[in-house]
């Protein structure tokens, strides 16, 4: 039903979200840093960006940021999946543009309900 | 294998997939003829040379080369202790699949000719009398009637994984 | 439905071990002194990994223990602590601790609690001395309003401009009151500028909402939790009464100014300064044994390519048999030689795919000498050179306890304690090398310590009192240090915790003699020792020696033959008309009959017709009467296990050009049954031709 790009180093989160997503009917790209997303973001169109936070080569912050910069990407909702229950952290996402956040641990089911609420 | 379905009992099936019923490969020895679960049963060769292996039973003739795997042959006839035959044009070899300790492998028999497939549903097999000392009753499955003729259904997992074939797994898993 | 995370374990605790060698080598590089933030990070991601994976897929223990460990680099990489030596002993110890919970979970075994509170108490203890640094930060607790039973909630809510840049929708926002409950609302366009100021992208719009629910405050606050701080968001119970003249209040609520809720307090995060080191370490991984194998994709490519080729040869060869006539000899020569270089090369190719960098192997070595340089308080440093010589991945799973026992025992009794070097005018510290080469067919690794050397007049000592050699023997320097690998031999005068436990030297050349290698030792007193281990390059390819017994073929492995030769018959002494001796040159050696022992009908059975392989198994020398000696050839060992079972005396099957099985000697186990007698009665079995 819906594109979803879903960025982690965690290869077994991204597993866990993108059977999750594909189960769910909608189809999922995997990548593993915010850099190997942007690349992903400047080739295709996606209607929901799910985001970790710590990565390497380039974080969910700054991939946020330079998503936004996107005129695809301008108002793609982008939440970002992170441990981090901490405000600062939150208040940098929703600087660099996010839409929101989800906080980590999630089952499953959380997951689809959020995206069901963003996705309509 | 999909769920099994309820099938009129008395009628014969020939789908090839459901549980009500067997298909059986059957093969003539000593006149006898005997069935195997079709399903186990990897294909059909003719008799070639064998690699006899030093130290084992005789009715264990030796292996062969399986399209690069080796695979041991047992005459079935020296199995069962019946009289030898010289092996001829119709001598054949079945190669089957034998489950072990959750460990399958793959093994041939030499037999005399083979017979036909047949499909058997579970109520025309019966259980097997006690056969006295020729065959082990641990090796029959049951008796099967098709037409006139009886079949007696081996039970290959024990009969070649019995105390002779010593199917010892072995130590550190050597053996490239 | 609910989704079992049981798939995803697996995957998990994989790459939470690779993420562990990960922080283990950035923190050794660490206490090193070379602390760059791109370090910190590494080490701080593979715990926030960790911790978060474990939560998720329902690893408590591991989440709950790495929580601690994560917290405490938090604080690093936000510089709120410095680096100590001490807190990184403590990073390395809580590396250890969940390596085991990981392996714990995967074996499913017991864990050790106590150990695991003990560490936590290190932790904690660390943690607490710093009040300014916050535990687990919990969001604040917002209180649910009143208990009475409220039945409907007055939302007054203002976007900010800007609130729709984030990609948040108020649509989405108002579906979820919806399911709250049932919703009246009022949209208020007084704000929304004239035509030629329009922002499109701007929100302009607010609403009264008069949501009809039972629900609490927090499940409203919840919907707009995304947007709390890019709007004026004032949520009012409701009563029965108020909410009817709840339109008539419209007017008087919306022209309050409304009050930006407060969350929470708000931190500003201070500006960091990285210096962004471009000097990333390789992450290093050390995987234990496991049935998959990670490989470069060139390898991969390189495969297909020989396949393409294999294919296109094959064709072609298949064409020219369509229409065989003389004239195409050549031709088809040149098919076949083509297809044979084919053959060759796609061969080479995927046993290059089990090759892996010896380096796998050698990763461990870091964390161990650190470790042991505390215990034994010696200073040691390690030197690897030729860590990317690579090896077939089998050999080096089996050869990694080998190299541990020769390092160990090189920490252990070759480097002396600083004090001791510094009186023999050595450095301080002491350096261990390993080393890695191709040479030949095979590969050497060499284990060199810069220590004591070993000690000729001990060992020689030791042997006799074990009685391994008479006092009286004259031996060459080298047969004294081999005395060093025979079966509980020990110098060390007290069996310490690390070396001489029951693992001697005998168990490491046993070992890898069992890959098809030997071990060498050279030293120099007072200067060092080089252990020196050379291997085949792949155990599933045998050079071997073919051999014929009546009509069968067999292989003898070539490394296993001294020597071939035609029997001459005054050579031959029988002892007891039972056994043969042949006399080669200064020693007697046990002949054994091949058609004999493999019960086969031989050409002839007397032994001036035949041949006498030479060969050498576990220490012991034999000479196999055959029939003829025929080529020698790469063979691929084959399992006779796979689909039947060891068979005393042989070590596996080959298949022969011409597609023939032919069986390969073991020679060891020849000699071990033809000096005790087979296990199996040969001759009932043949009387009776009946089954048990």
């Amino acid at each position: 039903m819906a594109s979803i790009l879903t960025v982690d180093d965690s290869a077994s989160m991204r597993q866990m979200v993108s059977f999750t997503l594909k189960g769910a009917g909608h189809d999922v790209t995997e990548a593993s840093d915010g850099k190997e997303a942007l690349s992903f973001a400047k080739g295709k169109k996606f209607d929901l960006v799910l985001s970790d936070v710590n990565m390497p080569n380039m974080d969910g912050i700054e991939l946020t940021k330079s998503l936004r910069t996107l005129p695809d990407f301008k108002y793609t909702p982008i939440l970002m999946l992170t441990t981090e229950a901490g405000l600062n952290k939150k208040q940098d996402g929703k600087a660099a543009g996010a839409t929101g956040w989800i906080v980590k641990p999630f089952n499953p089911e959380q997951l689809l309900t959020t995206i069901k609420k963003v996705l309509g | 294998m999909e769920a099994a379905q309820q099938i009129d009992v008395n009628s014969q099936v020939n789908a090839g997939v459901e549980d009500q019923g067997d298909q059986l490969l059957t093969f003539i020895l000593a006149g006898e003829e005997y069935g195997v679960d079709i399903l186990r049963v990897q294909e059909i060769k003719g008799w070639d040379t064998v690699t006899p292996i030093p130290n084992t039973p005789e009715h264990i003739r030796g292996v062969i080369n399986l399209r690069g795997t080796i695979v041991p042959i047992i005459d079935l006839r020296m199995r069962f202790g019946l009289e030898t035959i010289e092996y001829g044009a119709t001598t054949v070899v079945i190669v089957l699949k034998v489950i072990s300790n959750n460990k399958s492998r793959i093994m041939g028999i030499v037999v005399d000719g083979v017979s036909d497939v047949y499909n058997i549903s579970k109520d025309a097999m019966k259980p097997p009398p006690d056969f006295g000392s020729v065959i082990s009753i641990d090796f029959v499955s049951g008796l099967a009637t098709v037409g006139e003729t009886m079949v007696i259904v081996l039970d290959i997992d024990h009969l070649l994984n019995s105390e002779d074939m010593a199917v010892v797994e072995s130590v550190g898993g050597e053996g490239a | 439905m609910a989704i079992d995370m049981e798939q995803f374990k697996v995957t998990y605790i994989e790459e939470s071990l690779e993420g562990l060698d990960i922080m283990e080598s950035s923190l050794l590089g660490l206490d090193s002194g070379t602390a760059d933030n791109e370090t910190i990070n590494t080490i701080f991601r593979a715990a926030h990994s960790i911790k978060g994976g474990g939560a998720t897929f329902g690893l408590s223990s591991v989440s709950e223990f790495t929580h601690s460990v994560e917290t405490l680099l938090d604080q690093i990489r936000n510089e709120e602590r410095t680096i100590t030596s001490e807190i990184v002993a403590l990073l390395l110890t809580s590396v250890d601790v969940i390596r085991d919970l990981l392996a714990a979970e995967q074996h499913n075994e017991n864990i050790d609690e106590e150990r695991i509170e003990a560490v936590k108490k290190q932790f904690d203890a660390l943690l607490e001395s710093d009040t300014t640094s916050p535990g687990q930060t919990s969001s604040q607790e917002i209180k649910a309003e009143s208990n009475q039973e409220q039945n409907a909630w007055l939302i007054d809510f203002r976007p900010h401009p800007d609130m729709l840049a984030t990609g948040n929708d108020v649509v989405r926002m108002f579906r979820e009151l919806t399911e709250l409950g049932k919703c009246d609302i009022n949209v208020d366009t007084n704000n929304i500028p004239a035509l030629e100021d329009l922002n499109i992208e701007d929100c302009s719009l607010s609403w009264i909402v008069t949501l009809y629910s039972t629900c609490t405050k927090q499940q409203v606050e919840e919907v707009f939790v995304w947007v709390e701080d890019d709007c004026d968001l004032i949520i009012s119970p409701l009563t029965q009464n108020e909410s009817e003249s709840s339109i008539e209040n419209f007017e008087a609520i919306k022209s309050e100014k409304g009050k930006t809720k407060e969350i929470g307090p708000e931190l500003v995060t201070k500006p960091i300064d990285r210096r962004n080191s471009g000097d990333r370490r390789t992450p290093t991984k050390n995987k234990t044994e496991s049935s998959s194998i990670r490989v470069d994709i060139d390898k991969i490519d390189a495969l297909i390519n020989m396949v393409g080729e294999l294919v296109i040869t094959q064709s072609m060869l298949s064409q020219m048999g369509e229409d065989l006539n003389i004239d195409r000899l050549e031709k088809l020569k040149d098919g076949l030689g083509q297809l044979e270089r084919n053959t060759r090369e796609l061969q080479e190719s995927v046993m290059r795919i089990r090759m892996i960098p010896i380096s796998f192997a050698f990763n461990r070595f870091p964390r161990m000498i650190h470790d042991m340089c505390s215990n034994f308080g010696k200073k040691v440093e390690l030197k690897v050179s030729g860590e990317s010589t690579e090896l077939d991945k089998t050999v080096m799973e089996k050869i990694g306890d080998p190299l541990v026992h020769l390092v160990r025992n090189s920490m252990d009794h070759g480097i002396e304690l600083p004090e001791t070097r510094a009186k023999l005018g050595k450095p301080e510290t002491g350096t261990l090398s390993l080393n890695a080469f191709h040479q030949g067919g095979n590969i050497v690794i060499e284990i060199s310590d810069d220590g004591a050397g070993l000690n000729k007049e001990k060992i020689r000592k030791k042997a006799i009192e074990n009685g391994l050699i008479d006092e009286s023997e004259e031996l060459p320097d080298s047969k004294i240090y081999e005395l060093l690998f025979q079966p509980g031999f020990s110098t060390a005068e007290k069996v310490t915790d690390v070396s001489g436990r029951g693992v001697g030297m005998d168990v490491v050349k046993k070992n890898i003699q069992a890959l098809g290698g030997v071990v060498e030792v050279s030293t120099v007193a007072g200067q060092g020792t080089t252990f020196s281990i050379r291997l085949p390059l792949t155990l599933a390819i045998l050079d071997g020696q073919l051999i014929r017994v009546g009509e069968q073929t067999y292989i003898v492995p070539l490394i296993s033959i001294i020597e071939s030769l035609q029997i001459e018959k005054n050579s031959i002494n029988s002892v007891a008309g039972k056994a043969d001796l042949y006399k080669l040159r200064d020693e007697y050696i046990p002949v054994i009959r091949l058609y004999e022992a493999f019960d086969i009908q031989p050409d002839s059975r007397s032994l001036e017709n035949g041949l006498l392989v030479v060969v050498e198994g576990d220490g012991h020398k034999a000479g196999l009467f055959v029939d003829d000696l025929l080529a020698q050839q790469q063979v691929v060992i084959k399992s006779l296990e796979t689909n039947y079972k060891k068979v005393e005396g042989l070590s596996g099957a080959t298949i022969l050009g011409d597609g023939r099985v032919a069986l390969i000697v073991d020679v060891a186990g020849v000699i071990r049954v033809s000096q005790h007698g087979s296990n199996q009665n040969i001759n009932s079995i043949h009387d009776n031709g009946v089954a048990a």
